[in-house]
């Protein structure tokens, strides 16, 4: 069975994958990975799961022609807020590497699939998310 | 208080030395500040030094080792590239707080070739091109490309930011490069991480730079005629960010020092004569004429376009070649650029002299993120 590529990638028994965020009930801040203490008002355990949304926007990127040896190029390096909270990192997919087609705020949909072919020492496969325009 | 200031600082000559170790490139420096200051190292009362690459291993100590052990108290820093900076600033706060009268900051780095960052391996298998880049080239570029979506900052003026300092470049012997590279040659070289091509990226190089502080009282007793005021000295960490995790912010940090540094010297960024401004990338150097108040939000781009950034310019930025031609040794970095507006002040500048200069400002990021800023004044 495929392993989630971090933490943060929830894959439930039954049902489709999602990202998993952290919410401070006191000034509703979105963090991705748990944490007790928010950053941002400094409210002790008051961090609650949620389920983070599957559509955003593009905010900034770059894109990549050289990367670390053995990493196939080029993609495209986006950081997307998502409409419901929250704000990813990840590869923008399905979309050319070419400045002129990509465009600012563009809405994307958060997708999950195999983690390009990669797998660890021991041949697991992994689930990775990838962000697709609408 | 005590005011502070530099009585002896220098730099050697930014390469590759990979035959040489980290304490010895370290100790050159080291040895040239003190004959720049008239002084020995049995007059240095503390050493503060700065490098990351060997930040578990007694970096300090060892230039001891090299230029004589006198059992004063040493104190190693690390803070991503704002290293330098940060060993600067802790030997000015130890005269300011009446401990000493006379210390030696010194920073210093080996670099290996090659891209720096990464999302890291961690468990599993390796994230970078899977969940977008961790290199350096590509966090800068998206931080640029903020810059593109609020103001339409577009590839060609970032480029220029580099025609420009590898033009400062070639009036710099101490620079790694001094060769000029056309708006052509900067837009159609390899592309790295658009936007920011190859010769829009810092050089990894080694080198190192230190400096003399000292005291008011021990600056009127050795003579003020080279001296160099501290009139701020302003260290940041970056304040809570909604896209922190994911976003490096450089910004924020940025301005905070600088208004700090500002309301502690009293002066504003119109009294500022030259700036020496943390550009490891191109994309990044245009965020900080905004982030230190050179000019409006937004009028970034229109700095570039109009050579208000060049030497004989408004307020020429990285005259040294910038981190971009210069090199970009990560732990020497923030003391060069210290030595670069004291050369400056100092009316020692040769061909890239800015002419009349008599305040200057250094400014370095690290990433995570750190921001020192430092404000120095010509006193003779």
């Amino acid at each position: 069975m495929a392993l989630p590529v971090v933490e943060y990638l929830k894959i439930p028994d039954e049902g489709e994958p999602y990202l998993e965020g952290h919410k401070c009930e006191d000034c509703a801040s979105i963090f991705i990975g748990s944490r007790n203490v928010c950053p941002k008002c400094f409210s002790r355990d008051k961090m609650e799961k949620i389920q983070l949304g599957n559509k955003g926007k593009l905010y900034s990127y770059s894109i990549v022609f050289r990367s670390f040896p053995g990493i196939e190029v080029p993609y495209i390096s986006a950081i997307v807020d998502l409409d419901e909270g929250g704000t990813i990192k990840g590869n923008l997919i399905d979309c050319e590497p070419d400045p002129e087609k990509i465009k600012f705020d563009m809405p994307v949909e958060v997708v999950f699939d195999d983690a390009l072919g990669r797998k660890d020492a021991e041949g697991n496969s992994y689930i990775s998310y990838f962000f697709k325009p609408i | 208080m005590s005011d502070v200031y530099v009585i002896g600082v220098d730099m050697i000559k930014f390469g590759r030395f990979p035959e040489r170790t980290v304490p010895n490139l370290g100790a050159e420096a080291a040895l040239m500040a003190l004959d720049d200051a008239g002084l020995t190292i049995e007059d240095m009362q503390a050493l503060y030094c700065g490098n990351l690459g060997q930040a578990n291993a007694m970096v300090g100590q060892r230039i001891l080792q090299e230029i004589g052990q006198t059992g004063m108290p040493v104190v190693n820093c690390s803070n991503a590239c704002a290293t330098g900076a940060t060993a600067f600033r802790e030997a000015w706060t130890s005269i300011r707080a009446g401990l000493f009268d006379v210390v030696l900051a010194v920073g210093v780095e080996q670099m290996g070739k090659g891209l720096l960052g990464g999302t890291g391996a961690g468990k599993g298998i390796p994230k970078e091109g899977l969940l977008g880049s961790g290199t350096m080239p590509a966090v800068f570029a998206e931080a640029g490309m903020e810059h593109s979506r609020k103001y339409g900052t577009t590839f060609e003026q970032f480029a220029k930011i580099s025609v420009k300092n590898h033009h400062h470049s070639t009036m710099n012997p101490k620079a790694m490069y001094q060769i000029e590279t056309p708006l052509e040659e900067v837009m159609n070289a390899e592309m790295i991480s658009y936007p920011n091509s190859k010769l829009m990226c810092s050089v990894n190089v080694d080198g190192s730079a230190a400096a003399v502080l000292v005291s008011e009282k021990k600056a009127k007793e050795l003579g003020m005629a080279r001296a160099v005021k501290v009139r701020a000295s302003a260290l940041t960490s970056d304040p809570y960010q909604e896209r922190d995790l994911v976003m490096p912010d450089v910004n924020t940090c940025t301005r905070k020092a600088a208004k700090e540094a500002y309301e502690m010297a009293g002066v504003g960024p119109e009294d500022i004569d030259l700036v020496e401004l943390h550009d490891c990338f191109a994309t990044a150097e245009m965020l900080h004429y905004e982030n230190l108040g050179l000019c409006e939000d937004g009028e970034a781009g229109k700095m570039i376009d109009e050579g208000e950034v060049a030497l004989g310019g408004k307020v020429p930025v990285n005259v040294s070649g910038g981190l971009l031609s210069k090199g970009h040794p990560l732990g020497a970095t923030g003391i060069a650029n210290i030595y670069e507006v004291c050369t400056h002040l100092r009316g020692e500048a040769g061909e890239r002299q800015v002419e009349g200069a008599k305040l200057g400002l250094t400014h370095v990021i690290g990433l995570g993120s750190a921001c020192g800023i430092h404000i120095l004044e010509k006193v003779n």
